[in-house]
């Protein structure tokens, strides 16, 4: 009766497709896993649709393994959609997807899962030691896990709460209880919804270090959230979705980006402006404001060099590493999802 | 299995901590001693204790009571379980416990069975009360008191079943609607249908049958008031409280299907559906 079993029985990878993929998230080292079973998260065209409306267009991903690997877009883009149809809890409409190598929903991964929804809403009459121990049932490790809940608690910083009932609770420290069961069975991926919405600087930082310990544990982190700094802070990769579609993955490393010149120059020739073009990228150039991406600090000198040597008056040069939000407004802009 | 009892258990822990329990129990507690109270009162007191005209009272008087105790159980099993799953579906609550290793009909099944265990012991309780009550005051016991009692618990499951399956497609506020209005109209239909036996106007039975194959509830509780009350009674007329065109076992066996049916199609549909 899982629905998700039905789809993903029904349909196996790249069959059903519902349009081209706008770009594809590949593995960490840049190479895509051979087949969707060795990666955490495979998925192919996979899309959600509400009566005329696309919540979901074209989700095409591959999240290798152990990655850390951060979902953005605007408000409305189809980042709680999507990981809704990972989890089995959303049914897709078209394309197929494999999460730790089974289809979406599938019983043999349920106990390997860990998921923090975006709302935090638990059973709120528990308190978050009973919540633990319910979710300790469910999972069918009662006595094991059971004993890991004061850990888990103390760790989140609830231990002083813990009898407290969750309808008390503030929505950090409902966030806090909620990180508690996402990690209560040591998944092998944890899926976050906004993780540090509700959480004052202590706990973001909390989360961070969380996020750390497990991925030295081996899991696989899908973080949903708009807080770039997290993501950048947190995330090997990242997409980029918006209007359904994933619109491009970028590795999260300062080195990988490069960096944002911006230099205030006269007298540029235009052979002198398309020499640029060997060594930068996304270049402009209007009023005298010269702004460019140079690969890395490396190439600094010889862009330097290269303008002079185009006649150039170069009265500022002025670089800085290209950010996520700078990457974000460029994939992205600044629409809110349709 | 493990996932249907964990639902279960958890179902009846929420109906104790939101003090549904301790509000049932309480209220019963206050129906029973009114109704002791009032028996004490009654005008049979007055009669030879071994007379037939006597018999003919408590019995009537005891159909009075146990009509509150289904008119209550058929309000719990609507309003306990009005917001289970229709709220947690809204909320996002069931979001964390639908990812892990239960299937989905495991969900409104061990919902199910912890409503239908706390509606079994409100009958128990309450109904077997109200029984006791009787015999304490005047010595009279019903016949086919176990019959009863599980034909009043039975239209409380068949209440509760349409609410949990409402619930798995409309929000908390319809399916209470729907479930409630559902009840009335075989509240309606089963005067219909008695009217029709009294007045022998096959129209009017076949209409509260009708309404009775819409929802069943109303044709369990005149059983149990068949199985209950004294032929004499019976033959005497119509009113609420007993009934003078006793549902057939054909109908029971119906009410039976239709109670395993929603109670698939709601699994089904929740199986199905987005959360």
């Amino acid at each position: 009766m899982t629905p998700a079993r039905d789809f993903a029985a029904a349909r196996s990878p790249r069959q059903n497709r519902v349009g081209a993929p706008a770009a594809v998230a590949e593995g960490a080292s840049g190479a895509s896993p051979a087949r969707p079973e060795d990666c955490a998260l495979w998925t192919e065209g996979l899309c959600k649709r509400y009566g005329e409306k696309w919540a979901v267009r074209d989700l095409s991903l591959r999240v290798a393994r152990g990655e850390v690997f951060g979902f953005l877009g605007p408000n409305g883009a189809g980042k709680s959609t999507s990981v809704k149809m990972l989890l089995g809890l959303v049914r897709p409409s078209g394309g197929a997807a494999w999460v730790l190598g089974y289809p979406p929903g599938d019983s043999a991964i349920r106990a390997r899962i860990g998921f923090l929804p975006e709302h935090f809403r638990f059973y709120d009459w528990l308190t978050p030691r009973e919540l633990l121990r319910l979710h300790a049932r469910l999972l069918g490790g009662a006595a094991e896990l059971g004993r890991q809940a004061d850990e888990l608690l103390r760790w989140v910083g609830l231990a002083d709460h813990a009898d407290r009932r969750l309808r008390e609770y503030s929505k950090g420290m409902l966030q806090r209880a909620g990180l508690a069961q996402a990690l209560l069975n040591r998944p092998d991926l944890i899926v976050l919804d906004e993780p540090t919405s509700g959480l004052d600087p202590a706990g973001r930082r909390l989360v961070r270090e969380i996020l750390r310990r497990e991925r030295e544990r081996g899991a696989t982190i899908f973080l949903n959230s708009h807080l770039l700094g997290e993501v950048e802070a947190t995330c090997d990769r990242v997409a980029f979705l918006r209007d359904g579609e994933v619109r491009a993955v970028r590795n999260v490393g300062a080195a990988a980006r490069g960096l944002r010149v911006v230099a205030r120059v006269a007298g540029l020739s235009p052979a002198g402006l398309a020499a640029l073009t060997a060594w930068a990228a996304e270049i402009s150039h209007v009023d005298g404001e010269l702004s460019f991406v140079a690969r890395d600090e490396e190439a600094l000198p010889a862009i330097l060099a290269s303008l002079i040597a185009g006649g150039a008056r170069v009265y500022s040069f002025a670089p800085r590493p290209v950010t996520l939000e700078d990457l974000f407004l460029e994939i992205v802009g600044d629409a809110v999802g349709q | 299995m493990r996932g249907i009892a964990v639902i279960a258990l958890v179902t009846f822990q929420e109906a104790a901590r939101k003090k549904i329990l301790l509000a049932a129990a309480l209220l019963s507690t206050a129906f029973v001693g009114l109704f002791s109270w009032g028996l004490l009162r009654c005008p049979s007191c007055a009669a030879p204790s071994t007379s037939l005209l006597r018999r003919e009272i408590d019995s009537g008087l005891l159909m009075v009571g146990l009509y509150g105790v289904a008119l209550f159980t058929a309000l719990l099993a609507v309003l306990s379980s009005i917001d289970s799953l229709a709220g947690e579906i809204a909320s996002g609550a069931i979001q964390t416990v639908a990812i892990r290793p239960l299937e989905r009909w495991h969900l409104v099944l061990g919902k199910w069975l912890g409503y239908a265990a706390i509606l079994a012991l409100y009958v128990v309780l309450v109904g077997g009360g109200t029984v006791l009550a009787m015999r304490w005051t005047e010595g009279f016991t019903p016949p086919h008191l176990a019959a009863g009692l599980l034909l009043i618990w039975w239209e409380g499951l068949i209440l509760l079943t349409v609410t949990l399956w409402f619930g798995t497609f409309c929000s908390t506020l319809t399916s209470g609607i729907c479930a409630v209005g559902l009840y009335g109209l075989a509240f309606l239909g089963g005067w219909v249908e008695q009217i029709g036996a009294v007045t022998h106007r096959p129209a009017a039975l076949r209409l509260g049958v009708l309404a009775s194959l819409v929802m069943p509830s109303e044709a369990l509780w005149r059983r149990a008031v068949f199985e209950m009350q004294s032929p004499l009674l019976g033959a005497i007329g119509f009113s609420p409280f007993n009934t003078s065109s006793a549902p057939s076992g054909l109908m029971l066996a119906y009410a039976g299907v239709y109670l395993c049916l929603a109670l698939w199609i709601a699994m089904r549909h929740f199986s199905r559906r987005d959360l």
